[in-house]
């Protein structure tokens, strides 16, 4: 029984000896193999159709908007609900000025729309227009009690 | 009982550290003390842009039941359209109320029996306020110039703060919404009460009743600077916090009542 125990617990100490002895060869093998291709820069790969009304307008480079614009925006919707700071540069509001489609007057609606198109493509859940406004320039009239 | 005494060493030092700071209004009271104003008296003015609330400032609302007409509903609808509060639910009990209007009636035996009086109640904007108390994630809030919001980011719809308010100044969002003013942004599953027009007062403006009020019945200021209408007003003039035997310190007050 003894000597069988020993040899179990012997085995994955083996494994890991023969694993970190191969890595170099690994890493050897990986530079000479050409560069991979990832989804997204290759031309097989479907992108989001974005129609941008306003071009050239924006607060940041795209790339940066792209990566961050979640970050920026929550954090000024802290400082602007909690704090009152109002007049950011990042704002939703001010995004939907900008980027509702000139045809249907927002950033929802179509997969063609703004927001829409890269939340769709991505698979990432909106939630912002569950309570913002998605149409720019929009005026509600409210209802008599 | 006394709070102990200060060490007169350590109460020059803090008069010293007043004198040194600059752009604050101050007044010698005696030599080598003086009373400190910070913010000034354009506090109650437009905030700059990227400023933050100050806790200088305290926001509040005389509302002057004697003016209120009977049957007007201006200030609800100037309200509801401020603040696109547009839905008709099947159930009208589940409709938001930011404002709503009360008639009270004198039943008590004498000269004034059969007297009724018009009672505006929204969001009292308590400076203890039970809502923040009792919000077990805190989206309930308190700003610093003393405007009660909730915070719908973090706001889970238990409505523990509906149970908590004794005004019965919140309402819960029971249906999806679509017609949003961009500045007021609601919607299902969140609660939410009178903002006291938190956008509009951050632009310099008035709250929305306020303006719309056909007789002048409210006023809106802030309660900390003595020279506002609101503050002369609450000086010269006998007003009510509602339940004040709750110490909540309402921002909202009412002459007449």
């Amino acid at each position: 029984m003894n000597k069988r125990k020993t040899i179990f617990s012997a085995f994955p100490l083996c494994l890991c000896v023969s694993v970190v002895r191969f890595v170099p060869f690994a890493l050897a093998l990986l530079a000479v193999s050409p560069a991979p291709t990832f989804a997204g820069d290759g031309g097989r790969t479907a992108k989001p159709v974005i129609e941008i009304a306003n071009p050239g307008k924006c607060i940041a480079p795209a790339d940066e908007m792209r990566r961050n614009h979640m970050e920026m925006l929550k954090h000024q919707r802290d400082r602007t609900l909690r704090q009152g700071i109002r007049g950011e540069p990042a704002s939703l509001n001010a995004c939907i000025e900008c980027h509702a489609s000139k045809t249907t007057g927002s950033v929802l609606g179509s997969d063609k729309n703004f927001c829409q198109s890269c939340h769709t493509y991505a698979a990432v859940k909106l939630d912002c227009f569950e309570c913002h406004q998605p149409k720019a320039g929009f005026k509600a009239t409210g209802v008599r009690p | 009982m006394t709070a102990p005494q200060m060490p007169t060493a350590r109460r020059a030092f803090i008069a010293a550290a007043g004198a040194g700071v600059a752009g604050l209004g101050f007044t010698a009271i005696a030599p080598g003390l003086h009373l400190m104003a910070v913010g000034g008296a354009n506090a109650s003015e437009a905030r700059k842009a990227a400023s933050a609330a100050s806790s200088n400032v305290r926001w509040g609302l005389l509302i002057d039941a004697n003016k209120c007409a009977p049957g007007c509903t201006k200030c609800i609808d100037a309200c509801h359209s401020e603040n696109g509060v547009s839905e008709k639910l099947p159930d009208p009990r589940q409709n938001s109320q930011w404002i709503r209007k009360i008639e009270l009636v004198d039943r008590r035996p004498g000269k004034t029996q059969g007297h009724t009086t018009q009672l505006p109640m929204m969001c009292q904007h308590c400076a203890n306020p039970p809502c923040v108390d009792v919000c077990p994630t805190g989206a309930s809030m308190k700003r610093a110039d003393g405007i009660v919001l909730v915070d719908r980011h973090t706001c889970i719809g238990c409505r523990y703060c509906m149970m908590a308010c004794p005004y019965k100044a919140r309402s819960f969002v029971h249906a999806p919404l679509t017609e949003q003013n961009p500045e007021v942004p609601r919607g299902q599953g969140c609660v939410e009460s009178c903002t006291l027009c938190v956008h509009r007062i951050d632009k310099g403006q008035q709250p929305a009743c306020v303006e719309s009020c056909p007789e002048g019945a409210m006023t809106f200021g802030d309660l900390n600077d003595p020279d506002s209408a609101i503050a002369k007003r609450i000086a010269s003039v006998p007003t009510t916090q509602v339940r004040a035997d709750l110490r909540l310190d309402q921002g909202v007050r009412y002459e007449g009542i």
